[in-house]
């Protein structure tokens, strides 16, 4: 293989080089521009955030230690009284989740009617009057910007202590998060079929029950259901304010230090969350695959 | 006149005929949607019986909602707007500083979890189990454990998102990682570079990018997390909005609620036009 290596000569090569030694510099001195406004943000946020480093190395051992004190006394030979002490509560925690999905349930298809509800006129493509437009779409940002936790908290001072502040604070918070993903699937439409059912003399209910509705249905209980993995994991600290389910008993097993018992209860959300995202997930497929079909 | 109707009224027969798909009505789309709503509907009685839903309860519970909304206006802080300022400051450091450290604690998990870097099926299936674990414990949760560990105060907080974002950050950066083109690490390693060299040299200008969007775009969301986390004694904001909700000062609480959406609004602002810089407007964030 005749093979020669192409050398340019002196001067150009020298040129050439100048330039890439200059865009190297450059592209460094940036990385260190970057980097010093990152350092003096660390720092800043550092002195806000009181971190204070010495206490810091002096408790984390404490950390290991804490998460190796939650585990249970598991032993081969006596395995089955063992998990028996280390979920003794068992009932009652299984019966504390299964309001906490309820929660999340109620949560989600009351946020979900009142995003469909609210959808239709926040989407550009089908809501002409721009204030009405405006208006919609600032009350779902609002619904979803104000954390769901503060709504909790307002509404326990409002309804008392219970599943429905935490219903209803799940649901205010879903109706803005749906809304703006159900406006958003509402403006991707092929807006043809509109034209084509308010030709024959549809009203707005009924074009958007023939033209609308099919076209965005899939997506919007694709989202419903996104929505309720979502709110499961919400719910299930709802109770740290009182506001029902697992939580409450989570946050006094915490606060009392009862150690096992966190772990028991921990074991148990994170199951439940691992089943509710993989039941979802197939849903979904089976809804995708439903709608090409 | 004779309209396309009556022409077709009249040929109905054989137009049924020639298309029968058109003219059968399909009842069983029809019967499971109705099955479905019936479903949800039952089950949604169930649980507002189950959960001991009440009309009464909700009524008097609407007018102290009002009453409540009545009270928050207008909105001030009290003498404790410097106060409350410093709160917020400490909510961003919260947030700025635990989604840093999350960031900084998950990319060598990131690169362990990722099929092309580590070949090891064990070790990057057990190291996914434990980023899925972490990432199933809700950062409230994570704050109350770390407050036992640190003692109350803005540090758990920091610690508890930095946890949780480690998860989150963890399977986002290994996929991303796995997404990355075969041929730059190649190139690397034709000129007998080692497997580190690659990581530095080809893999990481091809995440940079992705990674850099990913953490700005959960400093967004954690400056959502931080204010209330303060709810449960790990600093910032949350904690001065529960006392205040606890003690019924509605409007220093509605002065709260609105520093909290001035603050995430303009973060919000701040990172989409950093995010857009850094990848280009095209490009989408997937979560």
């Amino acid at each position: 293989m005749a093979s020669a290596v192409i050398r340019l000569p002196a001067e150009q090569l020298d040129r050439a080089l100048g330039h890439y030694r200059g865009a190297v510099a450059a592209k460094r001195a940036r990385t260190a521009v970057g980097l010093a406004v990152l350092a003096v943000a660390v720092v800043l946020a550092g002195i806000a955030g009181e971190v204070d480093l010495q206490k810091f190395l002096a408790n984390i051992h404490r950390l290991p230690v804490y998460i190796w004190t939650l585990l249970p006394s598991l032993s081969w030979n006596n395995l089955g009284a063992d998990l028996a002490d280390w979920f003794w509560n068992l009932g009652g925690w299984l019966s504390l989740l299964f309001d906490t999905l309820l929660i999340a349930y109620l949560g989600t298809l009351v946020g979900g009617i009142g995003a469909f509800a609210l959808c239709f006129l926040a989407s550009a493509n089908l809501e002409r009057r721009a204030w009405v437009r405006i208006l919609s779409r600032r009350f779902l940002e609002f619904c979803r910007t104000v954390p769901e936790l503060v709504f909790a908290l307002l509404f326990v001072m409002a309804f008392g202590l219970g599943a429905m502040p935490g219903v209803l604070a799940l649901a205010i918070h879903s109706t803005g998060a749906l809304g703006k993903l159900f406006a958003e699937a509402v403006e991707n439409i092929d807006m043809s079929q509109v034209e084509g059912t308010t030709a024959t003399g549809a009203g707005w209910a009924t074009s958007i029950r023939f033209a609308v509705l099919p076209q965005v249905m899939s997506n919007f209980a694709s989202y419903a259901l996104l929505r309720f993995e979502i709110n499961v994991r919400s719910a299930a600290v709802m109770g740290f304010v009182g506001a029902g389910g697992i939580g409450t008993d989570l946050m006094v097993a915490i606060r009392k230090f009862y150690y096992t018992d966190v772990s028991a209860i921990l074991v148990l959300i994170i199951a439940t969350v691992v089943i509710i995202d993989l039941a979802t997930e197939r849903l979904r497929h089976w809804l995708i695959g439903w709608e090409h079909a | 006149m004779s309209t396309l109707r009556e022409t077709a009224l009249a040929n109905a027969a054989a137009l049924r005929r020639r298309q029968p798909d058109l003219f059968e009505r399909r009842h069983g789309g029809q019967a499971l949607a109705a099955g479905v709503i019936v479903a949800m509907a039952a089950l949604a009685v169930f649980a507002f019986w189950r959960l001991d839903f009440s009309v009464l309860r909700f009524g008097s519970g609407l007018a102290q909602i009002a009453h409540i909304v009545g009270s928050m206006f207008p909105p001030s802080p009290g003498p404790h707007l410097r106060v409350f300022l410093h709160a917020l400051a400490e909510t961003l450091a919260i947030a700025f500083l635990g989604t840093l450290l999350g960031a900084i604690l998950a990319f060598p998990l990131g690169l362990l979890a990722a099929r092309n870097i580590i070949p090891n099926i064990f070790a990057h299936f057990a190291v996914r189990r434990v980023l899925d674990t972490v990432r199933g414990v809700d950062v409230l949760i994570w704050a109350l454990i770390f407050i036992n560990v640190v003692g109350l105060g803005p540090f758990a907080g920091i610690l508890a998102i930095a946890a949780s974002d480690m998860g989150s950050f963890g399977k986002l950066f290994s996929e991303a990682i796995e997404n990355t083109d075969r041929k730059p690490v190649d190139g690397v390693l034709s000129t007998g570079a080692s497997s580190l060299h690659t990581v530095r040299f080809a893999v990481i200008p091809q995440v940079f990018p992705v990674i850099a969007s990913q953490i700005l775009y959960y400093f967004e969301s954690n400056t959502r997390s931080a204010t209330i986390i303060g709810i449960v004694g790990a600093g910032g904001i949350g904690l001065h909005l529960s006392e205040q909700i606890r003690v019924l000062e509605w409007n220093k609480v509605a002065f709260l609620v609105l520093m909290i959406l001035v603050t995430v609004a303009i973060i919000d602002w701040v990172s989409s036009r950093l995010r857009f810089a850094i990848i280009g407007r095209s490009a989408v964030v997937l979560q």
